[in-house]
């Protein structure tokens, strides 16, 4: 940063001064210097005002040559060690400067500085470092060295570069805070929504199972199910177009019928482990949440699609699927009859006791009898998704069992094809555009 | 376990529950949806239910309750009468202990 060459140019102006002049104090150096030159001005017969304001109009006259020449000359009079060229003039030019900002309407470089928001000694330092820099190189290229308006443009033009530097510097450092902070926060939903088993997967890390955490471990589990039952679905689709035999299309139907299986076996597992994001349906997708029950999908709704799309059937089938249907829909009633008298039991556990007359002893026991009452209650949930899954899967092989293995074919690539509309409708959904 | 022998031959559909199991609560709602009037008995508030619920577990139903018994011949619990519900098999047994007529 220009601060820190500023402050290394000033270390090398102190060293150099050794003690004859301090550049902390700018009148000090400007006092010495001043008679320094005037002496030397006199010397050469030049009629030099010791009005500060005459020099500063000096326009490439003689005597502003002889300045410069008597600044050349107090170097080769003053016992300075390893004074370079380029330090003193800038010693000299920044006094100078400083003689020639006092003619300009807004007063010295020093004022200039406290008008910025940045008031501390590192912004004057990197001040008069650049001022120098530059000052000095331009001095340095005209062997005239005048205190003209071009330098004092130049001069004025550094300062609010070094102003306009500063500010953004500040802006970015902002910017650098306020983005540390989101990431802390982004950083902290993350882990809670990990906790709560929301299933993030990052690149290439679908392998990683977390055992400790129910939901999330079921959750992988359930998208490598999906893909393995894409493959199967595509198996039997390519089957079905070839009309292939029937014995090839048996065997491929099975294997699908027994991947079922598979998932129900899985969210049996995972009822025990965490049975409420089963009922959540957050491991699906937002569309399929929207026809959720209990954990899961309709079994009479998935056979009213279906009779359409399998036709024709003989009568005997006709009969066969629609008392299936029959069979499931009053089975779910019934689950969800069951589920009903369930949340009103808890609803009741949970209020009964509030108004006990009896002592705060007596409010406590009754309290935590509720509560293990209730807990209770939670335990059967498991039971009643345990009971909605085996309803999914007798339905499936009932139907299975019902036609014939050309139409369970195409009934099981018609479910696959339902679900995964419903899954490209939740996508769509989530990747609409929004104001 | 003679009890529960007992009790389940009285009536062509019998149900063994608790009070307060919800599943036992389901089943019944099955049962009364396919015209059956099963006879329901509650082991907590039967004197010897402690016994009778040891006896159901032996017969294999897990969990004890409910428990459901056609023409005095055991079925199983939740599960199994879903399965034979989806399958038709239920009904054609209740048809059969005249439980129900159609």
């Amino acid at each position: 940063m220009g601060g820190r060459t500023a402050r290394t140019g000033v270390k090398d102006e102190k060293k150099a001064a050794k003690g004859m002049w301090s550049f902390d104090s700018q009148f000090q150096v400007t006092n010495t210097l001043a008679d320094a030159v005037f002496n030397s001005a006199k010397a050469s017969g030049q009629a030099v005002s010791p009005d500060c304001n005459h020099i500063g109009t000096l326009d490439k006259t003689p005597t502003s040559f002889a300045i410069n020449r008597s600044a050349t000359q107090v170097e080769s009079r003053l016992p300075l060690e390893k004074v370079q060229q380029t330090n003193l003039v800038s010693i000299s030019s920044g006094y100078t400067e400083n003689w020639g900002e006092s003619n300009m309407a807004d007063a010295s470089p020093k004022t200039d500085i406290s008008t910025d928001a940045d008031t501390d000694e590192k912004s004057q330092r990197s001040d008069r470092g650049k001022l120098n820099a530059v000052v000095a190189s331009d001095s340095s290229d005209r062997s005239k060295g005048s205190l003209d308006q071009k330098t004092l443009r130049r001069l004025a033009q550094n300062r609010e570069a070094a102003r306009k530097s500063r500010l953004r510097k500040k802006a970015y450092v902002q910017q650098l805070e306020s983005s540390r902070l989101k990431l802390t926060q982004l950083e902290q939903e993350l882990q809670r929504a990990r906790q709560q088993g929301i299933f993030i997967s990052s690149a290439g890390d679908q392998s990683h199972a977390m055992g400790g955490n129910g939901a999330m471990a079921f959750d992988v589990e359930y998208a490598r199910w999906l893909e393995e039952q894409n493959r199967l679905i595509n198996e039997l689709r390519t089957g079905v177009n070839s009309h292939a035999g029937d014995a090839e299309l048996r065997i491929i139907v099975d294997s699908v019928l027994v991947h079922y299986d598979e998932i129900f076996r899985l969210k049996s597992n995972a009822a025990k482990a965490d049975v409420f994001h089963l009922l959540s349906g957050m491991w699906k997708t937002p569309a399929e949440r929207c026809f959720l029950w209990l954990g899961g999908f309709r079994s009479s709704e998935l056979l009213k699609l279906l009779v359409s799309q399998l036709e024709p059937l003989t009568e005997q089938q006709l009969v066969g699927i629609s008392n299936l249907q029959q069979s499931s829909q009053q089975a779910e009633d019934a689950l969800s009859q069951g589920m009903e008298a369930l949340q009103q039991s808890l609803s009741e556990t949970l209020s009964t006791g509030s108004l006990g007359s009896s002592g705060s002893s007596g409010n406590v026991a009754n309290y935590m009898g509720q509560m293990a009452m209730a807990m209770g209650k939670l335990g059967t949930l498991e039971g009643f998704i345990r009971q909605a899954d085996n309803l999914r899967q007798q339905t499936l092989q009932q139907m299975h069992r019902i036609l014939t293995t050309r139409q369970s074919a195409r009934a099981l690539l018609a479910i696959h094809d339902y679900f995964s509309r419903l899954r490209a409708l939740s996508s769509l959904w989530l990747a609409r555009p929004r104001e | 376990m003679d009890r529960v022998r007992d009790l389940a031959s009285k009536k062509a559909a019998v149900i063994f529950t608790k009070s307060s199991c919800c599943m036992c609560y389901s089943i019944k709602t099955l049962f009364y949806e396919l015209g059956a009037s099963p006879a329901i008995h509650e082991l907590d508030h039967d004197p010897s239910g402690r016994d009778m619920e040891w006896a159901l577990r032996g017969l294999g139903c897990d969990p004890s309750v409910p428990a459901v018994f056609i023409g005095g011949r055991f079925v199983g619990s939740a599960k199994d009468v879903i399965s034979l519900h989806v399958d038709g098999s239920l009904k054609q047994m209740l048809m059969d202990a005249k439980a129900i007529w159609f």
